[in-house]
This record gives structure tokens, sequence and C-alpha cells, in this order.
């Protein structure tokens, strides 16, 4: 019996043995044909926390490529990013995340501010951000969490939002739009000039909204606005009363089948609007692509009242330190020098650096997604599938015409408890 | 050493080795060794079950803010929960809106499943002779599991939706002018993607509970002269009454707190007790989302101890 188990252990010792070659030599062999320019002991990984908008193969395989940092995507929703950002803070190294989040994400103190110095094109970032107007020089809604109000801290270890510009920056810009309403044109057969259109009941069953609460709140918000019966001091932070009565008007249409469904998820967007569900209702830019990509007719509506503007970029998790935080700089530094930002607009989302991503398009691609001109060829989507036909115009023209009449953007309210508790008590009405 | 091996195996089994430790073993209490039996399942439960309840439990008394908890003593995640629930009588406060729709989706869901899988059970159980068939049949039952939620929504607006097959169907055959709204994203669509989904839970124990239906009983119930109808109330029900609480318990339990299907088949406009945890999650609001779990898991519990009480399961088994 012991000799058995002897004989036993040997053999098992010498199976790890064995083990132990091989995952050297596998470790070894890994030195050898990896890029020569990385040792295998120290290969740049990065672990990239953010929703799918931003996380495209050919970003990160490009960025191997530039940068030798070799970029681990966990895509989340956006509800999902922010609770693993409180939940898990060491379990991602950059964070790519919106900027009405920052509201919940800097006092959790899980988020390391980075330095403006550091990054290279940061004097470049388009004023969007840093003075809340368009290159131009047209002024930009502030209500709602507006980056330029969350976008520094008072010092390194802060968990304050600093009223001027400081060196700690909270998140460094990479990509934002302007939203508005997408409509049906060949159904609705009339022009759509205002936000109020949602709630009439000549689309009845016909309408939808956006079932993130914060979200759809705000667009809630545009509607009662423009349809004359309330005038908000701040869309985007709504007291007890104003939430009240936003939620009234909603009730009332939902009660009346107003709305014939609200979606979530980009992919649920798209389905209600191409099969003719629904013929007006919130929605995405690039959702409005590819509605339009399947051959049915979809404009992305620009109403008098303005948009609504979201907009996202990069920190870093407070556990990332040494030469890994050097490497989200670099990382960062590559996001912002060129071919990401053409990729992004030429998806219809607009980059944070214009000069770089301007020389990395073509002038016709530029001319036609962001000075709003007619298409001189047909315009390619970066996967190289066709998104427009020569001619074409963008929908809401130019740059300075989209993000200048940008009137609210995103945000968590001070009142954000009362809110959910109301939203619940709105889909049970 | 092969001797050993099989002493290993069943102690006892050879006289007069090892006699020591299998007198030790005998010695062991009967109970002691069901203890040990259930043991594992019991330490499972206890650690991915009980453990986290208990959690709940605890946080749903907590406090909280835009993004921590506060581990101080509150009440406010039930206060909140039911607001308004006394000063807005004799309407109904969120919560009761709630609870009251999502037990009537949770009644018709049940009432279906449990007509439809009787039946099925029943078809399998006693007209289908080869046990292949049996096993094949109840096998077709689970395709409903093959799609995923957003796969089957897709898939129901070209069948439902206003364009859809069905009334462009009606439509064409002159049966109605304007197609029918109601089909897709209400109540009727989410009860009906529940039964699809869900039937398959009241067959498979109705069955299992049938199949051991002796069918010299049946056959005595028939000579002694009784019709089809009497035989089914009289012998086939009250046998097949434990498969039928436990399909209940089954298809109760999920429908109570399902919100996916209930928010994809609703077009997020129906409540759920399910969906407001939800919302209340994906606020980082977790204490107020542990009380309402508390609440759910109350009520659930109330309903199955109530069906417990109509047939003891225990004794049934």
């Amino acid at each position: 019996m012991t000799e058995t188990t002897r004989t036993k252990g040997v053999s098992r010792r010498t199976l790890l043995k064995g083990t132990a070659g091989l995952a050297g030599l596998a470790a070894g062999s890994g030195a050898i044909t990896g890029f020569p320019y990385v040792k295998s002991a120290d290969a740049k990984v990065l672990r990239y926390l953010g929703t799918a908008v931003n996380e495209g193969d050919d970003i990160s395989k490009q960025c191997l490529k530039d940068t030798g940092i070799k970029i681990e995507y966990i895509t989340a929703t956006t509800d999902d990013v922010t609770k693993r950002v409180m939940t898990q803070p060491n379990s991602f190294d950059v964070l790519d995340t919106e900027y009405f989040s920052l509201k919940k994400i800097v006092p959790s103190g899980n988020i390391l501010a980075l330095d403006a110095k550091k990054i290279k094109e940061f004097d470049n970032i388009t004023p969007v951000f840093t003075k809340g107007e368009t290159p131009g020089g047209k002024k930009i809604g502030g209500q709602g969490t507006a980056p330029w109000k969350v976008l520094y801290l008072e010092g390194k270890d802060s968990k304050k939002f600093a009223t001027s510009a400081t060196e700690f920056v909270t998140l460094i810009p990479t990509v934002y739009n302007a939203d508005t309403l997408g409509i049906r044109p060949d159904l609705i057969k009339r022009p759509i000039s205002s936000w109020s259109e949602l709630l009439n009941p000549e689309f009845k069953g016909k309408a939808s909204i956006l079932n993130i609460p914060s979200i759809g709140i705000m667009d809630a918000a545009m509607v009662v606005e423009a349809s004359g019966k309330y005038k908000y001091a701040d869309k985007g932070n709504m007291t007890k009363e104003e939430i009240d009565l936003t939620m009234k008007v909603m009730t009332e249409a939902k009660k009346a089948g107003q709305f014939r469904a609200f979606w979530k998820d980009f992919n649920e967007s798209v389905n209600l609007m191409a099969s003719g569900e629904t013929v007006i209702q919130s929605m995405w830019s690039p959702a409005v692509t590819k509605v339009r990509s399947m051959g049915i007719p979809c404009t992305f509506q620009p109403l008098k009242e303005g948009y609504r503007s979201w907009a996202s970029g990069f920190c870093v998790s407070k556990g990332v330190s040494g030469p890994k935080l050097e490497w989200a700089y670099e990382f960062v530094n590559w996001f912002l020098s060129g071919y990401a930002g053409a990729y992004l607009n030429r998806q219809g989302y607009y980059s944070a650096v214009l000069s770089t991503a301007k020389a990395n398009m073509e002038p016709y691609e530029w001319a036609y997604w962001m000075e709003g001109k007619p298409a001189e060829k047909d315009i390619k989507a970066p996967d190289g599938s066709l998104l427009e036909k020569a001619g074409a115009v963008r929908d809401g023209g130019s740059y300075e015409d989209r993000m200048g009449g940008v009137a609210c953007w995103n945000a968590v309210m001070d009142e954000n408890d009362y809110m959910v508790r109301k939203w619940n008590e709105f889909i049970a009405a | 050493m092969s001797e050993e091996v099989l002493q290993q195996a069943a102690p006892g089994l050879i006289p007069g080795s090892g006699t020591a430790r299998a007198a030790k073993l005998t010695r062991l209490s009967p109970s002691f060794i069901s203890w040990l039996q259930a043991g594992p399942m019991m330490l499972v439960f206890l650690a991915f079950f009980l453990i986290p309840l208990v959690f709940v439990v605890i946080v749903s008394f907590w406090d909280y803010n835009e993004y921590q908890l506060l581990p101080a003593f509150s009440g406010r995640g039930y206060t909140d929960t039911f607001e308004g629930c006394i000063a807005q009588l004799p309407d109904l406060c969120t919560i009761g809106r709630t609870y009251v729709m999502t037990l009537k989706l949770c009644f018709m869901v049940w009432a279906i499943t449990l007509f439809i899988g009787f039946w099925v059970a029943y078809f399998l159980a006693f007209h289908v002779k080869s046990k292949t068939w049996q096993m094949g049949l109840s096998l077709l039952c689970t395709i409903p599991f093959w799609t995923s939620n957003v796969i089957r929504m897709i898939a129901w607006i070209p069948l439902l939706g206003r364009n859809g097959l069905v009334n462009s169907g009606l439509v064409k055959a002159g049966l109605i002018n304007q197609p029918l709204e109601w089909l897709l994203f209400s109540e009727f669509s989410v009860v009906l993607a529940l039964v699809h989904l869900f039937t398959f839970f009241m067959v498979v124990p109705i069955f299992n509970s049938m199949v051991r239906i002796d069918k010299s009983l049946i056959e005595a119930a028939y000579d002694a002269g009784a019709s089809g109808f009497q035989t089914l109330v009289n012998v086939i029900i009250p046998l097949a009454k434990p498969g039928i609480v436990i399909g209940s318990i089954f298809v109760i339990t999920i429908v109570m707190g399902d919100f996916i299907t209930i928010g994809v088949m609703g077009g997020q406009q129906i409540a759920a007790a399910g969906k407001i945890i939800e919302t209340r999650v994906n606020a980082l609001q977790f204490p107020a989302a542990a009380a309402n779990a508390v609440i759910l898991l109350a009520i659930t519990f109330l309903i199955i101890t109530m069906m417990s009480r109509i047939v003891d399961i225990k004794k049934e088994l």
C-alpha cells in the first residue's frame, strides 16, 4: 500500500515537472515569435471598460500596431459600466464613460484624474468641451451635466469639480454627438420641426421614447417645453415639482395610448422603426443610419428646440500606477492622434480633436460629415459598406449647426432617487 | 491489494478483514448518514442561497446615496416603496398597481399553462405508447428555449406586428379593416410569450406524476362502470396532483420574478415586480432594490405556502 502511494506521488511530481517545463517552453516561444519590440514579461495590456460606442476591433488592432498596447475590451451597458466602477474598481484599467456618470463616479473616489500636461493634443480639444462653444464661436446650451461643468477637479485626489481650468482632468474627451428624434418621412408625409410632435395624437400608438429614466425624462422635458406647457430652469436638474409635472404629461400620453413601446437597446430602436411599429421616436445617429442602410427611409430630424447631447471620454481606475499608468497615457494620446477620431466621425459621431481626425479623412468625407455639404462620392462606413449615395446631405447639416444647436446634455439630477421612483410609477400607470 | 480495494468499495463484504472499520461504520446512526447525504447540497444552498439572502435582507435596511451604501439602519427602502399607499386611497399606489398587474399576469399564465400542460402531459402519458416517442415529444416542448429573448422579440414583430403576418392575413381575408394593435406590446402578447415559454414546466412534472399512475386503477374504474370523465376527475386528477402543484410552483415563481419577457413583449410599458428591482439596481439604489426583492420574496413565499396547504407535496411524493 505504502509502496503504491509513493509511486503515485513520484508520478504526480514528474507530471508537475513536465507541466512546468511545458509552460516555460510556451512562455519562451511566446517571447520568440511575438512582436520583437515587446518582451513577453511586460506585455502591454490594458483592460478597457466601456459601452460598445468606441469599441471597434479596427481601433484595437490599429492601436496594437502603432503602440504595441493590447486592448482587452470589457463591454457593458451604460448602467452596468457605472455599477462596475462602484463595486469592482480593480477589474479594469482604462474607463470609457459618459460625463453625466461623473456625478456618481467621482465622489466614490474610484477613478484617477489624468494630468492634462501629459495629453499631447489637450490644447487642440474642441472648445465644445472646454468653453461650451463651437469652434465657430456659437454658444452651446449648458442645461444638464454639460462636460465643461465636470471636466476639471480641484486637485489630484479631490472629489470636487473645479469651476475653472486645472491640470487635473476627470475624463479626456473622445466622442460625443447631438441626439434628436428619428422619423419615418415616408409614413409621416409632412415636415416635422418640433419636439412637441412626439406627443401629437396624430401619431397615437406610433411613438416611442428611450427607457433609460435619466435620458427618457430629458426627452420628455424637451417635449413639455416645446408644447409651451412649462419652461424649465434646467431640464437636467429638475425640482420635485418639475419632475411631477413632466411625468404627469407623459403619464397622460401613455394612458391615451400614445406610445407603441419604449426601447432600451440599439437593435430594439432599429427594429421598431424599420418595421413601421413606430414612426417617430428618440433615437441615436448610427441607429438611423442602420435603418437607412436597410433601404427604409429614416431621418434624424433636426428640431427647432435643439438637440440633447452626450459626450464620453477616458479616465483610469485608481488602482492603476507605474508603467501601466504610462501605457494608459500612451493609449489616450494615440486615441486622440487621428485614426480613432476619423473612425468615429465616419460612423456619424464626432471626435474630440478635430484637426487630427481631419488629417485622417478624405476631403470629401470631411465635407459630408463635418461641413454638411452634399457628398461628392458615395459615403462608406468604416467597414466599407455603403451608407449614402453621392449627392446626399447629412441630416442636420454641419458640425457647427448640429453642435451649435445643442440645448441640453444627458444628466444625473440631484433628485435622481425621486425621479427613478416617479419613473416606476409612470411605467405602472 | 485487490482485497483492500474491494473492502473500501463495499465495507463488510469480506469477512475477517478490516472488521474494526466496518463495525465503526455500521455504528453510525441512520440519521447521521442521511445528514451526510444531504450535506453537500445543504452547503451549496447555505453558501449560494441562504447567506446571500441574509445579505439582501440586511442591505434592504441600509441607507444609500448617489454612489454608495451607507451601513446605517434605515427603513427608507421600504417607506419609499410604499410611498402614497395610504394618501392615494382609494387609488392604488405604484407598488399596489405593480403587484395587481404582476398577479394578474401570473394568474392568467398559470391557468393557461395548467390547462395546456395538463392535456399535453395526458396525451404523452396515456396515448403515446412507446417510451422513445414519449421522450422525443417531450424534448419538442423545449424548443422555445433555443432562442434568446432579443431574438424572440425580433421574431414576434414580423408575426404579430402592425404589418405582421397575422394582421396582414386578417386584413386580406377581409375579417378586419385596420390592423389589430393589441396583438403586440400588450398584455395579450406578454401572456402569449410566457405561456409559449413556460408550458414546458407544467408538462414535465404532470407527465411524471401521470406515468406513475397504476394502469390497473384506470381499468378498475372502467370495469366499475365509470365514464371517461369520471375516471379523469376521480382517479387521474387526484393522482396527478403532486405534479400539478410542482408545475404550478415552477410557473408562478418564474412569472412573479420575470421582467425581461414582460418588458420585451409589453413594450416596456407594463409594470412588473421584477422591473422595479431592475430600475432601482440600474440607478445604483441597492437598498431600495433589496427591499423590493424582500417584498417580492415574501409575497411569492405566501403563494407557495397556500398552495402547499392544498396539497401536502412531501406526503404525496
